[in-house]
């Protein structure tokens, strides 16, 4: 890919190297640079795999891009697993803002709910929640309710945390002159409080969402009998990893699927303040 | 967690008296049989498990396993993520070239790759050390980056032109400036390192405090489960105290 750039480029004079330097550093560049790092890491996967690595463990990267279509996206029950774990993460994340959203509304309204409250989200945050997955899946049972229940307990703190956060950074001159013009509180809310703990509020959508992502696919993987688990499970057990690769990629490029939509809409939502 | 509002006695109180709340409301609804026992022992019974653990010799084996994971994944993860991160902190260039791929890689749940590390490792805890000691590697890396990229120019222009050596440089102007970033990460990662290898021994594993605690749900031993659970909490909570507590006496320094 870089040599078909570097002719491109030629024009410019001096040695292929200065040429490829001033290619690689000018502004759009760097963009070209991690392309061609990520593509030079394919290969060197890909010759790693064909040439040295012992085939059980390090399948070549074609063979499992091949199996992804012939043996994952091909088998209807996989695909399910897919798409079960795909609405998991949708409603585990819409549990997490709605309820991260009112009840950090509900804490951060006053300063008296900060700071009784507060204290006690933090010490929540604290704890390796991990620990409680085996009673998560003893509660909720072995299908979506134990791995929507532990996305959501996963999703819902950073979310809460920002919320609260992003209304304690609201300067209380503004809400006390606003009062004092006869806002009712929809009006101190909509215009006041809301545009400034939107930043905030979207950074905590983020990780939120990078922590429903964990939950729900840590059930996932502990469940065995069903679902994404038993399938990792199957392909582990068989020897045979392509396909093993190719589903977790898969999940892989869902997950950054999810990502970059809140990424969109934080970019949305916050252009007006640029 | 952070500053002044984490630390003060008031906030230590209100998280000691919900402590308790919790403790009192799990007595009221055991004691009453209002949830099943299988969801919730009766807190007596769990006591009990617990001092039938800490009796045997099953109990401090298994810690132990636990505990020589997060200690080796962690001490992974601060090493190479100390070295990349400032390797690649180095330059502009570097920083803006790695950066953002190191942080892509971060974006995806990585536990997604925990089936590879037991293929590749194996059942035993090279396997959960591996995964805690990746997991771990990135918020020290990234935060070693944004610590030593951070540092303003100025001030480096300035240590110059006073004629500084580099490693003069390096004590007294990047290391200062950088620490207290590196610092959150290291403490980020530590907690990172403790949840994957407990999850990892909870997912698959043969040893360790996460595999005793899937094991005593699948025999629906609840009373045993809670034991370890709650022990795990508390232990969780002593240490982030303690770390918080530390970090907000290195700032005042």
């Amino acid at each position: 890919m870089s040599i078909a750039d570097n002719t491109t480029m030629s024009r410019h004079g001096g040695s292929p190297l200065q040429r490829a330097s001033a290619f690689f550093g000018g502004p759009r560049g760097i963009v070209w640079a991690r392309l061609s790092l990520i593509v030079l890491a394919a290969v060197v996967l890909e010759l790693y795999a064909r040439l040295l690595a012992n085939p059980t463990f390090f399948p070549p990267l074609t063979e499992v891009a091949q199996s992804l279509f012939d043996t994952v996206l091909a088998d209807a029950k996989i695909r399910t697993a897919v798409l079960n774990a795909i609405w998991q993460i949708t409603i585990a994340y819409g549990l997490s803002i709605a309820v991260g959203l009112a009840l950090g509304l509900a804490v951060g309204w006053t300063s008296f709910g900060r700071r009784s409250t507060f204290p006690i989200i933090l010490l929540l945050y604290a704890i390796p929640q991990v620990v409680l997955l085996p009673l998560f899946v003893l509660v909720f049972g072995l299908g979506a309710g134990s791995k929507i229940a532990f996305g959501f307990s996963h999703g819902v703190f950073p979310i809460l945390v920002n919320v609260v956060a992003g209304m304690r950074n609201v300067n209380q001159l503004y809400i006390r002159g606003a009062q004092s013009m006869g806002a009712s509180r929809v009006d101190l809310f909509r215009h006041v409080i809301f545009p400034h703990m939107v930043p905030s509020f979207f950074a905590g959508l983020r990780l939120g969402m990078t922590m429903t992502l964990l939950g729900v696919i840590l059930a996932e993987l502990y469940v065995s009998t069903q679902g994404i688990g038993y399938y990792t499970k199957v392909f582990a057990e068989t020897m045979d990893p392509a396909p093993l690769y190719a589903i977790i990629f898969l999940l892989a490029v869902i997950a950054i699927t999810f990502n970059e939509i809140v990424r969109i809409a934080e970019r949305r939502f916050t252009r007006w303040k640029a | 967690m952070n500053g002044k509002e984490g630390n003060t006695l008031a906030t230590r109180a209100i998280q000691v008296g919900f402590l308790v709340a919790v403790g009192l409301v799990w007595w009221a609804l055991a004691a009453n049989r209002m949830v099943t026992p299988l969801f919730l022992p009766h807190p007596e019974a769990v006591w009990r498990a617990f001092a039938r653990l800490v009796s045997g010799g099953q109990f401090w084996s298994a810690v132990g396993v636990t505990l020589t994971s997060i200690v080796q994944a962690y001490g992974i993860a601060v090493v190479s993520g100390l070295a990349v991160g400032y390797l690649v902190s180095r330059s502009r260039y570097s920083t803006r070239l790695f950066e953002p791929l190191i942080a892509a890689c971060f974006a995806v749940p990585i536990t997604l790759f925990f089936p590879i590390f037991i293929l590749v490792f194996g059942i035993g805890p090279a396997s959960k050390v591996a995964y805690g000691a990746v997991y771990g590697f990135f918020p020290v890396a990234l935060n070693t980056i944004a610590g030593f990229s951070g540092v303003g120019a100025h001030y480096v222009k300035a240590a110059r032109s006073m004629g500084a050596s580099r490693s003069q440089m390096f004590r007294h102007v990047l290391l200062p400036a950088a620490f207290p970033v590196v610092v959150t990460g290291l403490r980020i990662s530590f907690f990172i390192c403790f949840a994957s290898v407990l999850g990892g021994e909870a997912i698959s594993s043969a040893s360790g405090v996460g595999n005793n605690i899937a094991h005593a749900a699948e025999l629906m031993e609840p009373a045993r489960m809670f034991a370890w659970i709650v022990f795990v909490i508390v232990t969780a909570i002593i240490l982030n105290m303690v770390v918080s507590h530390v970090e907000s006496r290195g700032r005042e320094h």
